[in-house]
């Protein structure tokens, strides 16, 4: 109780590093080790808006926190999509948080892919692996305005068929008249009847104008190498090829220099980069 | 993505190895020789079009279709390992000894080519060795391109 000696002392201001708590309302597995999880604000309140390409720290308590794409629609204000692979402890706390339960959700942070850049252009997307859930809130920006853009073309690749993520969602894509959506595998058994072979073996028969088109990368680092490389050949200036990095990343604003590469910190520089910027320090070993 | 068979093949007039993307530009006498040496061959969705071991007879131009190359392991006694398409070129052990095939070709859907003959078609590009070396200097980076591909994927990107 307050007194004259001890008035009242107003509630500190929220901490910018303090979890807020969410609660998962759902849990799909994708694959054999990827899950999507939907999370809403426990306080029933809105989230916090953010642009395709940003991500948030997602905290299982007593267990830790680890970045994780936002892969949902930016423009549901109710909730906050995450696909996850179980790839180690925390990855794995995770994925298997049941319905109803708790989660710590810090963010958004980071800077997104430039959709804003993309208007009147033609649009490639490229995904390997789990890099297509941190472009999904692209592709679902741009279909919401899809009369504000040229061609968009997606080139996803995956190890093999079972590797694939929102499996369903990619068949309904790939019926709209106005998007192209290629899907390849690594490797595959008698059952896939699809294309095998490297996503950048797709670039080819890749259909824009090089002089107005843009370009988003994500996958992994290897891959984006060469796909940059394909794309650049094929005519797309660096300056229009973005890539969203990955790197170990900690406090996510700036401080810890967990994620720094080269002279970038991924969480508050990235993790999107244009190629023209970062394409030396992809071409250094061990950084 | 995991598309199932197609219906029949489109009738078509015939196919020309000049209309081919892999012969434009190249010198007319070597497209014409390729002409002669050709002949179309249709196959069923499923149908093998060149078994691993077997003599590599024909340089195959695909027109239509989609054709599965595998490779066989005591696990994996069929894994796909690269799909080729319309405009793509099937294979180079018919310019290799010991001129046998190192892979299955299987068709993925209704597929149709060109099968040119392997041992004249070689012995033509011998006998012309300027149309021979840009013969050479065309399929060289498909290989390249392969091999590059190959060394990807030894990486194992997506499990990284």
């Amino acid at each position: 109780m307050a007194s004259e000696l001890h008035p009242p002392h107003p509630l500190p201001a929220p901490h910018p590093l303090a979890p807020a708590p969410y609660v998962v309302r759902s849990q799909t597995a994708e694959t054999g080790d990827t899950t999507t999880l939907v999370l809403s604000p426990a306080d029933g309140g809105p989230v916090h808006p953010a642009l395709p390409g940003q991500f948030n720290m997602v905290y299982v308590f007593g267990v830790g926190e680890a970045a994780i794409s936002l892969s949902g629609d930016p423009s549901d204000a109710t909730a906050v999509v995450h696909t996850v692979r179980n790839a180690g402890r925390i990855t794995a706390a995770i994925a298997q948080t049941p319905p109803g339960q708790t989660v710590g959700v810090r963010g958004p942070y980071g800077r997104g892919w430039p959709v804003d850049q993309a208007t009147g252009r033609d649009i490639v997307l490229m995904a390997g692996g789990l890099g297509l859930p941190p472009l999904r809130p692209v592709l679902y920006e741009l279909l919401s305005h899809r009369e504000q853009y040229g061609r968009i073309e997606v080139i996803y690749g995956a190890r093999t068929p079972k590797d694939l993520v929102y499996y369903g969602q990619i068949q309904q894509w790939r019926q709209r008249p106005n998007l192209r959506f290629q899907v390849t595998v690594d490797a595959a058994d008698r059952d896939w009847y699809g294309d095998v072979g490297l996503v950048t073996a797709r670039i080819p028969d890749t259909r824009f104008e090089a002089g107005n088109a843009i370009a988003f990368l994500c996958g992994p680092e290897i891959m984006m190498k060469y796909a940059a490389r394909d794309l650049e050949a094929r005519g797309i200036p660096r300056a229009s090829i973005w890539l969203s990095m990955e790197r170990n990343m900690k406090c996510a604003v700036g401080v810890c220099g967990h994620c720094q590469f080269g002279p970038e910190f991924v969480c508050r520089d990235g993790p999107v980069f244009r190629y023209d910027v970062i394409r030396d320090w992809l071409a250094t070993r061990e950084l | 993505m995991n598309d199932p068979p197609h219906g029949p093949l489109p009738k078509e007039a015939p196919l020309r190895v000049a209309d081919h993307p892999f012969f434009q530009g190249l010198d007319s006498q070597l497209i014409q020789e390729a002409a002669r040496l050709a002949r179309e061959r249709r196959f069923d969705t499923g149908e093998m079009i060149v078994r691993d071991g077997d003599p590599a007879a024909s340089f195959y131009l695909v027109y239509h279709g989609k054709v599965a190359l595998e490779v066989a392991s005591a696990e994996k006694p069929h894994l796909t390992i690269q799909t080729v398409g319309p405009g793509e070129v099937l294979g180079w052990s018919w310019l290799v000894p010991p001129y046998l095939w190192r892979l299955d070709a299987r068709a993925l859907k209704p597929t149709q080519v060109l099968a040119i003959d392997g041992k004249a078609f070689r012995e033509a590009l011998a006998a012309h060795p300027e149309q021979g070396y840009q013969f050479l200097v065309r399929l060289l980076p498909i290989i390249a391109q392969r091999l590059e591909n190959t060394q990807i994927q030894l990486l194992d990107i997506h499990g990284l």
